[in-house]
């Protein structure tokens, strides 16, 4: 999620010849291109060149036909694992009737042309989908128009197919190369005038397509961010702060400059103002090969200077949370009058669950290469927001960002740590330091220390029960140290989106219903994190109504269902709440409870809920609604009596809509089970006295393959009628609270803290 | 020092520090980028390689504990890029974001060296010291299964 990127709106222009030579050098003379823009429209403008700096109007999409026949689609959005590279180009292709095989893949250079290409908040399919239909779309009704006017038929007779316009009547047909020269001379239609393959026709949407780096993945070839070489370059490894704003006291070289391969040492500078993605400055040791800058950097001594924030300490902090959502907060969120229902109740319960602090830890640490040459500077780097990037390059180094190209490399993972590439700015500082080629290598305890966190957080709920045993109140009240303070590091109190992230959107049926806040300090760099504060609202909204319906001496999934309620849509606005539905109109992207219960209903028919199961082995399930997709995850676990967690399985019923790739959807849904698992069972940061306690994954755990459940099944049950949804983030949230849920059955006891190893699970 | 054979090719090791891990040998020496860094103490497995037909952890291998034996890289393991573990990888599906992947598709291809048929449990035990950030593990489950059938 990012607070950045507006891109609600469309309308489609052509820009006929390559005249501003954004594709120069990547098709020839004579090639038909088209671009696709996305983006609020407050007027149209006739100058719309690079450097423009309205994003808004900038293109996002750009195809080429080449007279070949060879049609190269750019791919604007950053690859790190969903398969968006491959499956947005191909949206185009199938509205275009291209042959796979003729289609190649660009990727694209950070630039505000393409409109918004900072990939995360699950929003790559969500809001391109339709830009990116409507561009193929465009450029098939053009060639089908130089079809027909060579043929003399009505443009209605013909289509397009198999990368080339037919006639159906008489059979003709001619290739989408004879064509190109042709359709790039006509006008672009008008968006009204599209029309749309339907589903039967479509040969890449819906489809399991392949992702087109594989190969390259499965024989080493693919170039990652650190797979990047150039003349002469040299290898750098910076030691940074230990904490938040610390500046370097004092150096001490002499051992590190002694050393065989090291080049240079140097001072980096650290961050002025609001951190955001500037990078946290330090001492960095250039040298011929990474083993010698990482030989260097450990015999390199450092002091540093105080900082307001090198006193962190997380199990205060932790205290603290607990603390705050224990008081009334602001309220943000009001059904009836929820303190008297409370006090009114014939049954009241409350509990108080926290979650940890995570780094991201993609398996390739972060890494950019960047090397200078006439005042212009070029930095490789797997950054899921390249723009960001060039803007913070600028902004560092002090040149105009015409003068920068951030070309985006695959990404070994992402998970919205690369969206504040700090890394590429350390590169191309140092490139221009050291006159030379440089690349920035962090290791893993660089990128532990060194996160955006995933807040800590703790939330405290109380509900309440009539005579029948039926909720009537529910109150829950969320805090944990802001996303905000990234940009602006005076702010305390939660904002709105992250609040809307599973919290203030809870969908329950109960009569009084509110939704507090709590404000705290940061004292770190505060990301945003795959699925982010839904992980804590969901494990806290989940569990604890689990514990509810086991209050009510009811059964979960019924009580459940019950809470849910009718099928309606809920709109958190109507009660006082500013509720940004993940930045989409409610209308376009309702709460609808009846999808949540679908997706409820399968995963339990799935798992075999209700069944028996042996002693030390429970079910567990859970519902949440997150980038406008609706999952449920049901699980079974089984706990030893020594407190062993195993997970012999998971069902995810997941509904986002058309799957547009449905084999990328079930993996996403796959992974997201196993990512939920890291957090959920091992992944936990903390600082004591300003220093992060964890350096590797020896001490900060992910799953491994003994960890993940043997089996993960994945239905997905969207309706192909409604607009595609997020899939990348959405599976995360429902699964800490179905495992919680289902230990709780396996063994009697409930787990109110993540990660849940910290718990004495055993029984007897 | 004497060259490392590297896929078949003879390496100089000539000025190198014989302690230097075989990782940052192949990937900054050697050219073999495939071969992935995510940890550097033997936890992830991203840097996994065959030394001398077995899988090692290339960033805590020094160089000189590969001399006069041949190591394998990703970029070795066929020929052609064709070693039916890497056809059932692409058939599977199974890489995400691809990082971890060589290490992945290295370990399983020692482990089917070893035993043509194994169980889950087997599965477990040689490719637990791999990492999958994205959470390919079924997945790889799925295609070590398929590959070993396919090698009979
Ligand atoms: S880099 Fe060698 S095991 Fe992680
Ligand atoms: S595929 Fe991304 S780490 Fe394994």
């Amino acid at each position: 999620m990012s607070a950045h990127g507006n891109e609600t709106s469309r309308r489609i222009v052509a820009i006929g010849p390559d005249r501003r030579g954004f594709l120069k050098g990547m098709v020839g003379a004579g090639a038909f291109l088209l671009g696709v823009r996305a983006g609020v429209i407050a007027a149209p403008r006739p100058s719309d060149g690079p450097g423009d700096a309205a994003a808004a109007f900038a293109p996002n999409v750009w195809l080429a036909i080449e007279a070949d026949d060879r049609v190269r689609i750019v791919a604007h959005r950053s690859e790190m694992g969903t398969g968006i590279r491959t499956v947005l180009p191909l949206v185009v292709a199938d509205e275009l009737g291209c042959s796979r095989e003729k289609v190649e893949i660009v990727q694209a250079i950070g630039d505000e042309k393409y409109g918004s290409q900072d990939t995360d908040g699950s929003r790559s399919i969500r809001r391109f989908y339709e830009p990116m239909r409507a561009a193929g779309a465009t450029a098939a009704l053009m060639l089908r128009r130089a079809a027909a006017a060579r043929w003399k038929v009505p443009v209605g007779e013909t289509h397009t197919a198999d990368h080339a316009v037919v006639h159906g009547a008489t059979g003709k047909r001619l290739g989408f190369g004879a064509l190109a020269a042709d359709a790039a001379k006509l006008p672009v239609p008008d968006a009204t005038e599209l029309t749309f393959k339907k589903p039967a026709d479509r040969r890449f949407i819906g489809a399991d397509a392949p992702i087109d780096d594989a190969r390259g993945i499965v024989t080493g070839a693919a170039k990652f961010g650190g797979d990047i070489r150039r003349p002469g370059m040299l290898f750098a490894m910076i030691v940074r702060p230990p904490a938040l704003g610390q500046a370097v006291k004092t150096v001490d070289d002499k051992a590190t400059r002694a050393l065989k391969g090291v080049v240079d040492v140097v001072r980096v500078p650290g961050f002025s103002g609001a951190h955001a993605f500037q990078p946290l400055g330090g001492v960095a040791v250039l040298a011929r090969d990474t083993w010698s800058a990482l030989q260097g950097r450990r015999l390199l001594q450092v002091t540093w200077g105080e900082s307001p924030h090198s006193a962190l300490d997380d199990a205060a902090l932790a205290e603290r949370l607990v603390k705050i959502v224990e008081k009334p907060g602001a309220v943000l969120r009001e059904r009836g009058d929820t303190p008297k229902a409370l006090k009114s109740a014939d049954t009241r319960i409350a509990a108080t669950y926290r979650t940890a602090r995570l780094a991201h830890a993609p398996m390739e640490p972060p890494v950019a290469t960047a090397e200078w040459k006439d005042g212009a500077c070029t930095v490789w780097a797997p950054t899921q927001n390249p723009q960001a990037a060039r803007d913070e390059v600028a902004r560092m180094c002090a040149v105009d960002k015409a003068a920068v190209t951030v070309e985006v490399t695959l990404l070994g993972g992402g998970f919205g740590r690369k969206s504040k590439a700090d890394f590429a700015s350390e590169a191309a500082w140092l490139a221009r330091h050291a006159k030379a080629p440089v690349q920035v290598v962090w290791t893993r305890e660089d990128d532990i220390a060194h996160s955006y966190f995933h807040a800590p957080a703790a939330v405290h709920l109380e509900a309440g029960l009539d005579q029948k045993k039926r909720p009537v109140a529910w109150l829950q009240r969320s805090a944990f140290p802001t996303i905000t303070s990234t940009f602006n590091p005076a702010a305390k109190a939660p904002s709105p989106m992250e609040m809307g992230l599973g919290f203030t959107d809870v969908p329950w049926a109960v009569p009084n219903l509110r939704a507090e806040g709590g404000e705290v300090e940061h004292h770190s760099r505060i990301g945003w994190y795959r699925a982010v504060c839904n992980i804590w609202h969901a494990f806290a909204v989940h569990g604890f109504a689990d514990e509810l319906a086991h209050a009510a001496g009811a059964d979960p999934l019924a009580f459940l269902r019950d809470l849910i309620g009718p099928k309606r849509l809920v709109d958190p606005t109507t009660e006082g709440c500013t509720y940004p539905n993940y930045g989409e109109p409610l209308a376009k992207y309702p709460i609808d409870t009846g999808r949540l219960r679908r997706v409820l209903d399968r995963a339990a028919e799935d798992i075999g809920w209700g069944r028996k199961t042996p002693a030390g082995t429970g079910l567990g399930i859970a519902v949440h609604r997150s980038f406008l997709t609706y999952v449920a995850a049901a699980c079974e676990v089984q706990v030893s009596q020594q407190g062993k967690v195993s997970i012999p399985r998971f069902v995810i019923a997941a509904d986002c809509g058309l799957a547009v790739n449905p084999d990328r959807v079930r993996a996403q849904m796959e992974g997201s089970v196993v990512f939920g698992v890291s957090l959920a069972l091992h992944s936990a940061a903390s600082h004591k006295a300003g220093r992060i306690e964890q350096s590797n994954f020896h001490d900060y755990r992910i799953a491994r393959i003994t960890d993940a459940p043997r089996r993960i099944d994945v239905r997905l049950v969207g309706d192909g009628e409604n607009l595609p949804t997020g899939v990348g983030e959405p599976g995360v949230p429902p699964i800490a609270p179905a495992l919680a849920n289902g230990i709780f059955a396996a063994t009697g006891k409930r787990v109110r803290e993540l990660p849940l190893s910290r718990a004495d699970l055993s029984w007897s | 020092m004497p060259a490392i054979d590297v896929n078949g090719k003879a390496i100089e090791t000539d000025g190198i520090d014989p302690a230097m891990p075989l990782l940052w040998f192949l990937r900054d020496h050697a050219g073999m980028t495939g071969v992935k860094f995510g940890c550097g103490m033997a936890q992830c497995g991203c840097c996994t390689v065959h030394l001398g037909g077995r899988a090692v952890r290339a960033c805590v291998t020094p160089v000189s504990a590969a001399m006069g034996q041949p190591v394998v890289t990703i970029e070795g393991l066929d020929e052609k890029g064709e070693h039916p573990l890497q056809k059932a990888w692409a058939a599977a599906g199974v890489p995400q974001c691809g990082y971890c992947q060589a290490g992945q598709i290295m370990s399983a291809a020692a482990l089917l060296a070893q035993n043509k048929g194994p169980s889950d449990d087997d599965i477990d035990r040689a490719m637990r010291g791999n990492l999958c950030r994205c959470g390919t593990y079924p997945r790889i489950r799925e295609a070590i299964k398929a590959a070993a059938k396919e090698m009979g």
